[in-house]
């Protein structure tokens, strides 16, 4: 691995998502609007050391969703997805 | 507020250190990104300005290094809470590259390699208050760091001083960038504590 | 969404690595390869959250384990390694993750891949076969340091040495025990194949440790014939703690 900068995956922001989303979101499986690519969430790539929560496409990195716990809420932006399909089963 | 930990005080910093509200102490130099690193051979580096229509000017790596640069000894405030003072970078100032520019602009959007974007008024990367920075702590600056070259405006919250540079554009009004758009501040003073966008 | 739990036993690992067992009334039970978030809270309302996998199987006690590395520059992972003591208080939230996880429903072989401090969710789904009676034929390849960092020694080599149930190969990168058949060094594609399920059983693959780690792993076993879907991961950070 080249980069110094260690991605996590999708499961190190699943307490911060369980405060947007009713349902576990690592089973979910994101469609990218970007490439089109479907994965489990869980294998998005978390960029977690910053001052929010940045989830990449594993295999285009442009951004799937933001996340900032910020003092006047949470903001979330999901403009990276074409859909998220949470799993009832989850 | 959670229950409180017994014995837990977060991260301590001396009291004789004068920081701006709400930040510790570091003495190492965190890495912190919204992405993967990018790399950028020097042969295709460039720092473009323009002003969303046209491209005003333009360097490509050569041309930016035979600019005279200067070495400056600054303090930094991440968002995140850490600050890292007296640190040492050689950069060429935003006066410079500015220099030759006439503009009625008064806000910037700084855009980086990847897909990262923050905006600064015009007036706060002039005054000797800002540089595009290629060296820290007298060596090339690395790349987990922002190396080829990084925005560096100390006055301002880390997030500011983008990484990976690579141009600006002149905007008549003030548009939020990446972390600006998602609940930060659209400034950014870290001796105001102007981290949220509710902040004043 | 915060649960509180009551520290009632602390035990160490290793020089940097210690258990914590906290009972908690209203935990409304997990399975095994969840975390938990813990959070502390200074008297100035400062907070700090980070991820630990929970170790411990599910069970119908209201007690759960977590098991926490020492960083050397952590916020948390000092506090918790050292400060903690029984009868202190944790806010924790979760369980957490509902794709990396082992139910004792799944009836086809498991492999597991560990890197370090990987190997906490890992354990919890070996404990849990065992809690549930299962007779799955589980793997286990766990790479550490040196001996000094292998978390769970006594009770994996107890798994091992009855009836072969749970395989237990270790890879040590840094230091080797005394006559150890092979020098120190990281897992590499002999290993995979001289230690892990082959590949048309159809196992499914665990790997859990820090992100480079995990990335060289997955690689492996894809290359050795194993399905990209059998394969779940979860990454811990570069010095092993999950954010």
């Amino acid at each position: 691995m080249s980069s110094h900068i260690a991605y996590l995956d999708g499961n190190a922001a699943a307490g911060e998502l369980s405060k947007v989303f009713a349902m576990d979101v690592t089973t979910a499986q994101g469609k990218c609007k970007h490439c089109g690519a479907t994965r489990r969430f869980a294998e998005a790539r978390l960029y977690m050391e910053g001052p929010g929560v940045v989830a990449r496409c594993s295999v285009c990195e442009h951004v799937l969703l933001r996340v900032v716990s910020a003092r006047q809420g949470v903001f979330l932006d999901v403009r990276g997805l074409t859909y998220l399909q949470f799993n009832m089963m989850g | 507020m959670g229950i409180i930990s017994r014995g837990f005080s977060g991260r301590r910093t001396p009291t004789d250190v004068k920081l701006p509200p709400g930040q510790y102490l570091t003495t190492d130099f965190p890495v912190l990104s919204a992405g993967p690193t990018p790399h950028v051979p020097l042969e295709n580096w460039e720092f473009v300005i323009d002003d969303a229509k046209n491209v005003l000017q333009r360097w490509d790596w050569k041309s930016f290094r035979n600019l005279p640069s200067e070495t400056v000894t600054v303090d930094l405030h991440c968002v995140t809470r850490w600050s890292k003072l007296g640190t040492s970078w050689e950069g060429i100032p935003l006066d410079t590259l500015l220099a030759d520019i006439k503009t009625d602009a008064s806000y910037t959007l700084v855009r980086s390699y990847g897909d990262y974007t923050t905006n600064v008024p015009l007036k706060d990367l002039l005054n000797k208050q800002a540089w595009i920075a290629f060296r820290y702590d007298g060596q090339d600056l690395a790349p987990e760091h922002g190396g080829p070259a990084r925005l560096l405006v100390p006055h301002l919250y880390l997030w500011k001083s983008a990484k990976w540079v690579r141009g600006m554009t002149l905007m008549h009004e003030d548009k939020p960038g990446f972390w600006e758009g998602l609940g930060y501040h659209i400034y950014g003073d870290p001796w105001r504590e102007q981290r949220y966008s509710g902040d004043r | 969404m915060w649960r509180v739990g009551t520290v009632v036993a602390l035990h160490d690992e290793t020089a940097t690595a210690r258990t914590i067992t906290l009972e908690v009334p209203d935990w409304p039970g997990h399975v095994a390869g969840q975390h938990v978030d813990v959070r502390l809270t200074a008297p100035d309302g400062y907070s700090a959250v980070r991820s630990y996998s929970l170790a411990s199987a599910p069970n119908s006690e209201r007690r759960v384990q977590i098991t926490v590395e020492r960083l050397l520059n952590g916020e948390v992972s000092p506090y918790l390694t050292q400060e903690v003591i029984v009868g202190d208080r944790l806010e924790l939230r979760g369980p957490i993750g509902g794709w990396f996880v082992w139910r004792s429903q799944q009836t086809e072989p498991v492999q597991l891949v560990a890197g370090g401090s990987g190997i906490v969710p890992l354990m919890a789904m070996i404990r849990s076969r065992t809690s549930a009676g299962s007779t799955v034929p589980f793997r286990l390849l766990y790479s550490v340091r040196e001996p000094g960092a292998v978390f769970y020694r006594d009770e994996l080599r107890a798994l091992s040495a009855e009836h072969r149930s749970v395989i237990v190969t270790y890879a040590y990168t840094r230091t080797v025990p005394k006559d150890w058949p092979r020098p120190p060094g990281r897992i590499d594609a002999a290993l995979i194949t001289d230690t892990t399920w082959p590949a048309d059983l159809g196992p499914a693959c665990y790997i859990c440790g820090p992100t480079p780690f995990v990335e060289t792993v997955a690689n492996l076993l894809t290359a050795s014939g194993n399905e990209r879907d059998k394969i779940r991961t979860e990454r811990f950070g570069p010095t092993g703690e999950r954010k």
